[in-house]
């Protein structure tokens, strides 16, 4: 016995099956579905993937592909095998696909993507960290970045790397500094996801002697308790600051990453309160415009009323 | 054990075989249809068009039940015979044409296309006039269509469309939104009338998406959808449309409260727990101290 003639039955019934899609097509799909899935919900979203497309070849291509991508834009971070630290994958730390730095330890993680775990680590080497005349810049931002992170965020995250002129040996030259931030928190037994990342592009200007800001924060949020809903905001700023000694220069650019972060929290909140008075009202008010219930009672008015406007032409 | 035994069970091994694959090939169906309503709940509600035709071609054999499970954003067509304007859906769909309420034509022009009774027509062309009035005065613009239709047992089934357009270069009366859309879709099904009383099962969804945009606040945006229900044994005495339409209100009203209070409040609750505001981080100032 074999079931031919239930699944012909079954195509017939449905709508004809059209041009079947190529491998690639699927893959491509795929790595749409895994791409767009919200903060920290990959995982589930690959687990559904797999079971809709019954192929192991197509999903394995596609998580391959996908996953690294998903965790470079999400900066995920992932605990060392020995947990003395964190890596963030990021395009800022990758080394090649699957080993990121950290230059807090001055260590190297090599990642699982698919898995999102880091395996093993090894300890970074010489010519992938930077020269000691940018380490200075670079190891006191980091340590008052991370006095405001611990600070600012009850989970958060953060490391600086060197992106540009990282074998720049003693003054007269540029570099540039990257600081990222980030704060997830997974609550799925709460229905409700969410993650901040904030990555500030530090570029010292040897010659102006002015070091330029810019920083773009993102922030997500998944609640879906019987529904889904979805938060996702950005925005970008631009600052500057004088080019000083190690020290103080980290102290004002921290301050600087500070003010800007506090300044958008705090225009979230204002996008929030102002969502019941005005935002949301454009899209349906809360009572009608007369400020009373509809009068379903009292309907035939309404007919009438249009009656008589159809018969006086003065319809709008 | 003689051959009839034999045989009888060589049957009946045979047939709990087929059953079983059967069996494993419905489960096999009812997994992957689970697995695609999975995704959707987690995709941006923005994606819905996207993802729903992604998975129409990954899942051909499906597409009728995800045509039915997955709501859509609604779409809207102009009346040729008076230049209004309606809203397409499964409910007023026959073939690749749509009827609309206003002249009660295909469009585009259908033979032998399906009509509702007289009787209900006429109760049809009043709900969307008494609809219109009621959505200016919620909406303060958009389009609205009612579609009615025969039910199997004897009653029948109505569907309340609305579909605005807030953002400021549409409807929106305020200008705050840079984009914005909310869909509802009110189906309501009318049970047979019994002893002047009647059964009414309302569903409504509601599909919305909002965008804020500035120079200092960056982009903002919240997009969702939410689905509930609503039954009620009524008198039939104010008439269907009036019960109809007192029950959609209160709906409609809950899920807007239910967007705004729970939905936006959680998603707001949880970028408080990733940067709490500094007014939660600053140490409480201590009590003064009080002249005795």
């Amino acid at each position: 016995i074999n079931l031919s003639y239930t699944s012909s039955a079954m195509a017939d019934e449905e709508e004809p099956q059209e041009t079947e899609l190529s491998d690639n097509q699927k893959i491509d799909i795929a790595k749409w579905f895994l791409l767009n899935s919200p903060p920290g919900e990959i995982q589930y979203m690959a687990k559904d993937l797999r079971l809709v497309l019954k192929d192991e070849n197509v999903y394995g291509r596609a998580a391959s592909e996908a996953f690294p991508l998903y965790n470079k834009t999400h900066i995920i971070s992932l605990q060392f095998p020995n947990r003395s630290g964190d890596v963030l994958v990021s395009s800022f730390s990758e080394i090649s696909e699957d080993e990121y730095l950290d230059p807090r330890t001055a260590q190297v993680g090599k990642v699982d993507h698919v898995k999102q775990i880091c395996t093993e680590i090894r300890p970074a080497r010489d010519e992938e960290l930077p020269t000691p005349y940018i380490e200075d810049y670079r190891c006191a931002l980091d340590a008052e970045v991370s006095k405001y992170v611990s600070e600012a965020y009850p989970k958060g995250v953060c490391s600086v790397y060197c992106t540009s002129g990282k074998d720049v040996e003693e003054p007269g030259f540029d570099f540039e500094l990257v600081v990222l931030i980030t704060a997830t928190r997974l609550s799925p037994q709460n229905f409700c996801n969410g993650s901040w990342r904030s990555i500030w592009n530090i570029e010292f200007m040897d010659e102006l002697q002015s070091v330029e800001v810019r920083g773009k924060m993102q922030v997500g949020a998944h609640y879906f308790e019987e529904g889904n809903v979805q938060l996702d905001a950005q925005h970008e700023c631009k600052d500057s600051t004088m080019f000083q000694s190690p020290d103080d220069s980290s102290f004002s650019l921290a301050n600087i990453i500070r003010h800007h972060e506090t300044e958008y929290m705090s225009s979230l909140e204002t996008s929030y309160s102002n969502l019941p008075d005005s935002t949301f009202k454009d899209l349906r008010r809360k009572l009608p415009v007369t400020r009373t219930l509809f009068p379903w009672h009292n309907t035939m008015q309404f007919s009438l009323t249009r009656d008589i406007t159809k018969e006086l032409g003065i319809e709008k | 054990m003689n051959a009839g035994q034999i045989i009888n069970i060589y049957r009946w091994w045979f047939l709990e075989r087929e059953k079983l694959q059967i069996n494993r090939f419905f489960l096999n169906l009812f997994v992957k249809m689970e697995a695609a309503m999975g995704l959707m709940r987690r995709m941006p509600p923005k994606h819905t068009e996207t993802a729903l035709s992604a998975l129409l071609s990954l899942l051909p054999h499906h597409s009728s039940d995800l045509l039915s499970q997955v709501d859509q954003p609604l779409q809207v067509v102009c009346d040729v015979d008076n230049g209004k304007e309606f809203i397409l859906c499964e409910y007023n769909r026959d073939a690749d044409s749509y009827r609309s309420p206003w002249s009660n034509k295909y469009h585009p022009p259908l033979e032998d296309g399906m009509y509702p009774s007289s009787e209900l027509r006429t109760l049809e062309v009043e709900a969307n006039e008494v609809f219109t009035v009621y959505r200016d005065q919620y909406y303060e613009g958009g389009i609205s269509s009612v579609y009615l239709w025969e039910d199997d047992n004897e009653g029948f089934v109505a569907c309340f469309l609305i579909k605005k357009d807030g953002s400021k270069y549409g409807h929106g009366r305020r200008g705050y939104l840079h984009e914005g859309g909310w869909d509802a879709i009110h189906v309501i099904q009318v049970g047979p009338e019994e002893e002047g009383m009647a059964h009414y099962c309302l569903t409504s969804t509601i599909m919305l998406s909002l965008t804020t945009n500035s120079e200092t606040s960056g982009t903002f945006s919240l997009s969702g959808s939410i689905r509930r229900q609503m039954k009620a044994d009524l008198s039939v005495e104010d008439g269907h449309l009036c019960n109809m339409g007192k029950m959609i209100e209160e709906l409609e009203g809950k899920l807007r409260n239910q967007l705004d209070q729970v939905y936006f409040g959680k998603t707001k609750e949880m970028v408080c727990t990733l940067r709490p505001p500094p007014e939660l981080l600053l140490p409480m100032p201590l009590p003064e101290a009080r002249n005795p």
